[in-house]
């Protein structure tokens, strides 16, 4: 396995940076089900890192473990150098950790342009006086936002439907809109949960190109779960593999896809 | 042909944002605002005695809009369901009495503004289980504010100044020489002065909810599970809509009890009160300003101008039209939101999309 302690080069040659975000030893237990046992793995700054397994393996557990969501029984999680206490999810939405779901969980009733705004949330400082007079620093803040958002759209290509309540899109685009909702937040670190399920090659084509891009614009570390695997070997860095909450193996795409224990649990065994 | 986008270019993110941005809108509400200013005070409504038509219809018109509007930001804003309005409307009511007896020479509409913020208080509290228990669960707690209320209103006679007769009997009070509460308070001066409130509160509302605040207002009704990995705080987020919707509600309770009616027990603030809001909040429309006057200028006039129909028209009895129009209203709110869950207010954006683009289909 290639040593990644101090950083290294990605195949495309892109630097990757040290250590932003280190799972240790973590355990989740849900009564009597483990869902994921003593799994360590860490995400580097800069870094396009795929969690990949067969159904029910513990990757969206372990997305939610990161998120915050919940709280595992027994590991560290070890967050730019400091160990993560147990905290609410909007606190470690502060902290610059922001996340799009596998079935789609956007604000259906609004449009949007106002989902995107829901991202700048934890950015809008002024207070409630000014917000019920909206005049003066409440509307710049409220223009500055709506501008960055709209940059956003339009690097996502969803101008047109800006405006439309976001309940009646096709599910492509309720995808895309939830990557946008996610990018207004500036995060340091963007967990995907399966952004690619359910979409036609062409659909998916566009949101690795999204993906790409917006780890090269942004400088985004963008931690995902993907069941394509031509799209996981195409845009992952490095690959931690996981099955039945157990960690397989870890490394490059070209390792994973060597290792027996990935090929023997994740693609078949022969018979 | 009379209603178009096109041509209206926006220039700036201001200018896009705004609460109208179609300048058609804008003139509609501009003639709106007319005929409430300076028709209606002085010839009433068209086809109806002046006095009747200020008393029984436009001035709790104005104000069970604020009701409304304050119960539409808790329903239909941030999906919180209420059934404690009609007491909380109360809590505003009593709150004005107390706090006007204990300063009778401050001026009243600030004492109504200040009689908000108890209700307020009062509602922030009530609305604590709303982060624990949601839907079904939480209407029977507010339920049982709504209960608790209304036995304070009886029990507690400090309430109403230890009135034998149970009831709070409103003082005349002036403002700038005019008087507005009592019975010596003209029907044009006591109507254009819940105006000014329900004026001044609709552009509160509307701003609250374009802004920060009503987006998590929004993304709590939505999925709450989302807007709590994004940063919003259910407590403060639930907390700060019961506040603001039953300030509406303590403020339109105190227009109600001061301003329209003179003098009120606690049957003005039972729970078939709390009932007619919240249909006039579903009925004009969840999550719509708008819909709220719909709401409840529709909830209120109907069964009035059914009796008037009834009686001029046919020559019968307004007491059997009395009973002939909540049946009619109650087939017409199944009949509503089956064809139109969203209520009134949608009918009304359905219409104004097919203007846009009239005389084509698409």
């Amino acid at each position: 396995m290639k040593d990644t302690t101090q950083g290294y080069v990605a195949e495309d040659g892109r630097h990757i940076g040290g250590v932003m975000m280190e799972m240790k030893n973590i355990t989740l237990r849900f009564g009597g089900v483990v869902a994921i046992t003593d799994v360590s793995f860490d995400i580097r700054e800069g870094e396009i890192r795929a969690i990949i397994g067969p159904n029910g393996a513990g990757k969206s557990s372990m997305l939610n473990v990161i998120n915050g969501f919940y709280h595992p029984q027994e590991g560290e999680v070890w967050f730019r150098g400091k160990k993560r206490p147990s905290m609410p999810p909007y606190e470690i939405a502060e902290q610059g950790i922001a996340r799009t779901f596998q079935n789609i969980a956007l604000f259906k009733g609004m449009t949007t342009i106002e989902n995107v705004m829901t991202g700048r949330q934890l950015m809008m400082k002024k207070n409630f006086l000014w917000q019920l007079l909206r005049l003066g620093p409440a509307l710049d803040e409220e223009v500055k936002h709506r501008r960055r958002c709209e940059e956003i759209i339009d690097f996502l290509e969803i101008q047109a439907i800006r405006n439309t309540p976001v309940g009646s899109l096709p599910y492509g685009l309720q995808k895309r809109v939830e990557l946008a909702r996610a990018l207004a937040m500036e995060p340091k670190l963007l967990l995907l949960d399966e952004p690619m399920a359910g979409m036609n090659v062409e659909e998916k084509e566009d949101m690795s190109r999204f993906i790409l891009d917006v780890n090269d614009q942004y400088g985004t570390t963008i931690a995902l779960i993907e069941h394509d695997m031509s799209v996981v070997m195409d845009l992952a860095d490095r690959v931690v593999v996981l099955d039945y909450g157990k960690q397989l193996a870890d490394g490059t795409p070209d390792e994973v896809q060597k290792n027996q224990a990935v090929i023997d649990a994740y693609l078949g065994v022969e018979h | 042909m009379f209603y178009r986008e096109a041509g209206q270019f926006k220039t700036s993110y201001k200018q896009y944002m705004q609460a109208f941005p179609i300048r058609e809108d804008r003139i509609g509400i501009a003639i709106w605002l007319a005929i409430a200013l300076f028709y209606v005070p002085f010839f009433g409504l068209p086809g109806l005695e002046y006095t009747f038509a200020m008393n029984a219809i436009m001035i709790p018109v104005v104000i069970f809009t604020i009701t409304a509007i304050g119960l539409n930001i808790l329903v239909g804003f941030t999906g919180q369901i209420s059934l404690g309005t009609g007491a909380f409307m109360g809590v505003g009511a009593y709150a004005c009495y107390k706090l006007t007896t204990y300063f009778p020479d401050v001026n009243i509409i600030i004492i109504i503004l200040a009689s908000g913020f108890v209700s307020a208080a009062v509602g922030a509290m009530f609305g604590l289980p709303s982060l624990r228990i949601k839907g079904f669960y939480l209407v029977v707690a507010t339920l049982a504010a709504q209960f608790f209320l209304e036995w304070c209103f009886i029990r507690v006679e400090w309430l109403y100044n230890y009135n034998p007769s149970g009831a709070i009997e409103v003082p005349q009070r002036e403002v700038f020489g005019l008087i507005v509460t009592g019975a010596a308070a003209e029907p044009a001066t006591r109507y254009l002065m819940v105006l000014g409130f329900l004026i001044l509160l609709t552009i509160i509302a509307g701003n609250l909810v374009r802004g920060r605040v009503g987006r998590g207002w929004m993304m709590i009704r939505d999925m709450d599970i989302a807007a709590e990995l994004i940063g919003v705080r259910p407590l403060r987020t639930k907390l700060s809509a019961f506040a603001v919707s039953s300030y509406y509600c303590g403020v339109s309770g105190a227009l109600m009890v001061f301003v329209w009616l003179g003098a009120a027990e606690v049957e003005s603030f039972d729970v078939n009160h709390s009932f007619l809001y919240l249909f006039m909040v579903i009925f004009g429309g969840l999550g719509s300003i708008t819909g709220s006057y719909m709401g409840a200028a529709f909830i209120w006039t109907f069964p009035i101008l059914m009796k008037e129909m009834g009686k001029r028209l046919f020559d019968i009895d307004p007491i059997i039209m009395e009973n002939v129009s909540l049946v009619a209203i109650g087939a017409l709110i199944v009949f509503i939101l089956i064809k139109e869950p969203h209520g009134l207010a949608r009918l009304w954006q359905l219409v104004k999309q097919k203007l846009r683009i009239w005389p084509f289909a698409h």
